[in-house]
């Protein structure tokens, strides 16, 4: 069983610094709950970069190809339709007629894939119960969230000293 | 900071210009030694070619430097921030607006003294009920397509953008000049110049290409048209600013421009390519699936006697984009920037050439010699306009409200 010590701020400013200040003590950050995105933090933190773009693009790739095959096989295999005088004997002869939908579908599967495994990959589908450590830090606190299955080499009284050094409203562990 | 134009770079320009110059004088001497059938009408038809070749790259440069003034009305009226030490750049470009506006003069000239047939309508017997050569369809458009109001036209839109560009670039100075206390005082009038500017150019870049464009098919008609031509006008307005950056930045000017800066001007092109795919692509799928005739005789002549070019475009300027512009590292790659921008630009400039050829040439119109020296020649011409007024000024602006937010402009 893990056990974290929180720093609860009501600055994003003071937060940004206050992270700043217990990375350069070689104190690990786990996470860092705020209610809105903070420019540069995710620089501070040493994060990667998202991957969801990447995901983003497969989603839509195969919506493309999903689409056309898909179309190709109601209007011109299946049973073909004839719409306002047009040719409906191969793809490429319908293709125009087929673009819009085509796009769209793939708009519709990138967006929803996107969502989705957004939502999956940070746990928060409808129903999940939440995680974040305090209700305000979907409010207007932010908190810092230090693991000290992470930090073997420092003791927790000297992160709470560390912590308390940069200015919180709050520290408290769970 | 200051942009010196002289050396090596002011001799590539008149290099450039000279080798467009050697390139259409071989093209057309060939394209004379090629032909021995129909002497009559020879002289007549690469005159014809040579003038269209020439009205291509000229209205091509001409969009360029007008997307560019346009561009920095929006920065104003939108009030956006991180643009603004791409400011002389825009500024730069623009100043080629009265060469570009020379160049189409002259060629509209030559076409109302008959010296080429690019405009059709501008024979004045089809508008006669007696002669051999009377077109019911062009005559019931008279009330707006005679020479006289046409000409009317022409001259002021080309005096109101010239007049705006000279404005806005002697504010610029000005607000240099100025002292800090009211730094905005430029600023807000130049919002409000800009405002009127984009009201004005959204109503005359579509009726410009009605009549500099569309009326060259002049049977033809369709709605989007000035969108069409506008979003391609655009795009290689953004992809000359782009280019022109990378220019100055790997001279070591232009320092202030950072990562985030090119990442977003590189969203641009990536962005407007596809507002021109989709205006392109609107325009196209109506008049496929409606299927009229006095419609489908626009693209009937392009996709069966252009089909290259025709299908070629929409692979260079959307495909190439979509999948080579898409990623964050592309778009921060200057060398790799440089080198999609060259093949965009050159894109556009093709697609210019596919909206004008099959009206002025018929189905004989080709990318030869004669059409890539007079892109060249422009080019240089363009170059040494646009780089001698860089140089002209700093590069950086000063006490505008928004300097301080673009030179911290930061994004992931």
């Amino acid at each position: 069983m893990s056990k974290a010590i929180y720093a609860l701020y009501d600055d994003d400013e003071i937060m940004v610094d206050g992270a700043k200040t217990i990375l350069s003590k070689n104190v690990r950050i786990k996470d860092v709950y705020s209610p809105f995105p903070i420019h540069g933090l995710e620089i501070v933190l040493g994060i990667k970069w998202t991957r969801l773009a990447i995901n983003a693009f497969l989603y839509g790739i195969t919506a493309l190809t999903l689409a056309l095959l898909g179309m190709s096989y109601f209007m011109i295999q299946d049973w073909p339709m004839n719409i306002g005088g047009k040719p409906s004997f191969d793809l490429y002869q319908n293709l125009p007629a087929f673009i819009p939908i085509t796009f769209e579908f793939t708009v519709l599967c990138a967006a929803h894939g996107m969502a989705i495994t957004y939502l999956i990959r940070n746990w928060t589908l409808p129903g999940v119960k939440a995680r974040n450590p305090h209700p305000r830090t979907t409010d207007d606190h932010f908190a810092i969230e230090i693991d000290l299955s992470e930090n073997q080499g420092v003791s927790a009284e000297d992160i709470k000293t560390i912590l308390q050094e940069t200015k919180p409203v709050e520290i408290f562990e769970k | 900071m200051e942009y010196i134009f002289e050396g090596k770079a002011k001799r590539n320009t008149f290099i450039l210009m000279g080798l467009g110059l050697v390139l259409l004088i071989i093209g057309a001497v060939a394209n004379m030694m090629g032909h021995h059938d129909g002497e009559s009408h020879l002289g007549q038809r690469i005159g014809q070619r040579i003038w269209t070749s020439v009205y291509v790259s000229g209205f091509f440069f001409f969009g360029v430097s007008l997307a560019a003034l346009f561009f920095l009305a929006v920065q104003y009226a939108a009030e956006a921030g991180w643009g603004v030490v791409f400011k002389r750049i825009m500024e730069g470009i623009a100043a080629y607006l009265p060469i570009g506006a020379v160049t189409l003069i002259v060629v509209f000239a030559a076409g109302s003294l008959h010296l080429h047939h690019i405009f059709h309508w501008m024979d004045p017997e089809l508008y006669d009920p007696a002669s051999d050569h009377y077109d019911q369809l062009i005559a019931h458009k008279e009330p707006y397509l005679n020479q006289m109001f046409w000409w009317i036209r022409t001259l002021a839109y080309l005096v109101v953008y010239i007049m705006f560009m000279r404005v806005f670039r002697t504010r610029s100075l000005e607000e240099d000049a100025m002292s800090t206390d009211n730094e905005k005082a430029v600023f807000i009038k130049n919002q409000t110049l800009a405002a009127i500017f984009l009201v004005i150019f959204g109503y005359t870049s579509t009726t410009f290409s009605w009549d500099w464009i569309m009326s060259i098919d002049t049977h033809w008609f369709s709605t989007i048209f000035g969108w069409y031509i506008f979003s391609g006008m655009w795009i290689s307005g953004m992809v000359m600013i782009t280019l022109l950056t990378i220019y100055l930045k790997s001279k070591g000017l232009m320092q202030f421009v950072n990562d985030s800066h090119m990442h977003d001007i590189g969203k641009w092109v990536f962005g407007v390519s596809f507002l021109w795919t989709y205006l392109f692509f609107c325009q196209f799928m109506l008049y496929w699936y409606s299927n009229i005739p006095e419609e489908i005789t626009y693209f009937k002549a392009r996709i069966d006697d252009y089909t290259w070019i025709f299908w070629g475009t929409m692979a260079v300027n959307f495909i190439l984009p979509m999948l080579l512009l898409m990623s964050k590292d592309a778009k921060r790659n200057a060398g790799f920037m440089m080198f999609v921008g060259c093949i965009i630009f050159f894109g556009h400039w093709l697609d210019v050439f596919m909206i004008v050829s099959p009206g002025a040439m018929g189905p004989d119109g080709t990318v030869g010699l004669i059409e890539i020296g007079s892109f060249i020649s422009f080019l240089g011409i363009f170059l040494f306009v646009v780089l001698g007024a860089l140089a002209k000024r700093p590069l950086l602006v000063k006490n505008h409200p928004y300097l301080q937010e673009s030179l911290h402009h930061h994004i992931n």
